[in-house]
């Protein structure tokens, strides 16, 4: 919850200002970007997610050093992967 | 020097070990600490302790928002979890924390409705399809999560939903760093300032350590070569005389921090007068209340609950760890009747848990401290 997860914008405003689609590892979701949207977001720029809100943009080597870094991580990563995909209980 | 290869730019560590030996050569034992439970679970993990000089040690702080849960909370959440028509919605790491009484998962077996949410915007998505129920979202973490409980009770309050509201136990991260500087007997030389927290609250309210303490602090990286160069950082400034804050981390973290993320907290909360943390006791203005504006969405309004402090179970030494006076292995009950499986206290609990990433990692490494020869 406290580490954020790395996760690419694909879509832009799926349900109107402040969302978007992402993909962690080839799972996507909707999530909500009110705390990056200062500047423009873009398709394909990268964000540091935390329970479902871009928090600050990174760039894309930061994004693949930080996802390299929790998958050694192992089981907290699995963990965030596991609830980001998941649909609502 | 296994570990060092296994990192993903093992010259660049090797090149830092060299340099924080010889840094630390000049100097007197250190002890620094790590507020960040994702730097304790990274330091564990890569058994980073065993490859610093012998006079430098780390610390772990209370720097895990699932941790710093005291028993009498979890028995309020479990309280509203078990009230006449609720579902109660939480991340997955809370289930499992102890309370007095028992845990959320307890409560869950014994017929209340407690699931598990990726994101507060789920639970309010979750009333909204549940019309007859009462959706009750138990909001835990610091300033990287509360802001996004405030965008779901602005949400909340926008589309009406009012068969939903929010259990709030927000943290803010300064006053326990103060708090754990006013500790007597705790000799902490310099800190590791936490990573993604400082990407909301920036670096600025971290100048109080140097400033009104005299101790340097390194925001810093989540990377093991982050975490060796924050240690390298911390020991020049004691070795050049200077007393700084400094950030490790610019990559990701700005000096402002994010002002929409901060605005929103200014929004939706109010500050605490005080909270109890467990083992730190009741910290002044270290916590957030839902403001009196969305006092409908407030389920500590909204619910009966006990309210009540409940101490510690003896057995576990939670708090001397939290505040680093303790190291995970010297607690009584580590890893004999307290286990990441039966958690007796909150830090055997979370993954980024002191206890648990211990228990996970670093019980083979760290008792027995390898000497680095840089190569």
């Amino acid at each position: 919850m406290c580490v954020g997860i790395p996760a690419q914008v694909v879509e832009l405003q799926p349900s109107g200002p402040h969302t978007a689609i992402v993909d962690v590892d080839g799972a996507q979701r909707e999530v909500n970007t009110i705390m990056v949207d200062d500047e423009p977001l873009a398709v394909g720029d990268w964000v540091l997610l935390h329970v479902g809100f871009a928090m600050s943009k990174i760039d894309a080597a930061e994004a693949a050093e930080t996802l390299a870094f929790m998958r050694e991580l192992g089981s907290v990563y699995d963990e965030e992967i596991e609830a980001f995909t998941s649909d609502l209980p | 020097m296994k570990y060092v290869d296994e990192f993903r730019d093992p010259q660049a560590a090797r090149r830092l070990l060299a340099d924080i030996a010889d840094a630390a050569a000049g100097q007197p034992s250190r002890k620094f600490m790590e507020v960040c439970g994702g730097h304790t679970h990274a330091i564990y993990r890569h058994g980073i302790e065993a490859l610093l000089p012998a006079s430098i040690e780390l610390i772990h702080g209370p720097g895990c928002p699932v941790c710093v849960i005291p028993m009498g909370r979890v028995d309020d959440a479990v309280a509203v979890a078990c009230a006449e028509g609720v579902t109660m919605c939480c991340f997955g790491d809370m289930l499992r924390v102890p309370g007095g009484e028992s845990t959320l998962l307890e409560a869950k077996a014994r017929g209340a409705d407690v699931r598990i949410v990726y994101s507060p915007l789920d639970a309010l998505a979750l009333a909204e399809r549940l019309p007859d129920r009462q959706v009750v979202f138990l909001a835990v973490g610091f300033e990287t999560t509360a802001p996004s409980t405030a965008v779901t009770l602005l949400q909340a309050r926008e589309r009406r939903v009012d068969n939903f509201s929010v259990f709030c136990n927000h943290v803010t991260i300064v006053p326990p760093l103060k708090a754990i500087l006013d500790s007597p007997g705790l000799d902490l030389d310099g800190f590791l300032g936490p990573g993604h927290v400082s990407t909301v609250i920036g670096t600025r309210p971290y100048r109080f350590v140097p400033e009104q303490y005299g101790r340097p602090l390194v925001t810093a990286g989540f990377e093991p070569v982050d975490i060796l160069q924050s240690v390298l950082m911390l020991l020049r400034q004691l070795s050049e005389g200077r007393c700084e804050v400094e950030n490790q981390y610019r990559r990701v973290v700005s000096g402002d921090g994010n002002d929409r993320a901060l605005a929103l907290l200014r929004e939706v909360f109010v500050v605490r007068p005080h909270f109890e943390w467990r083992g730190l006791g009741f910290i002044a203005q270290s916590a957030l209340a839902i403001a009196p504006e969305f006092a409908p969405w407030d389920a500590e309004l909204r619910y009966e609950v006990p309210g009540v402090r409940v101490a510690d179970p003896k057995a576990c030494q939670c708090g001397e760890v939290l505040k680093g006076a303790l190291r995970p292995w010297e607690c009584k009950v580590f890893g004999t009747a307290c286990t990441p499986e039966t958690p007796i206290g909150t830090c055997m609990v979370s993954s980024e848990g002191a206890c648990a990433a211990y228990y996970n990692y670093g019980r083979y490494s760290s008792r027995s401290r390898i000497p680095v020869h840089a190569t």
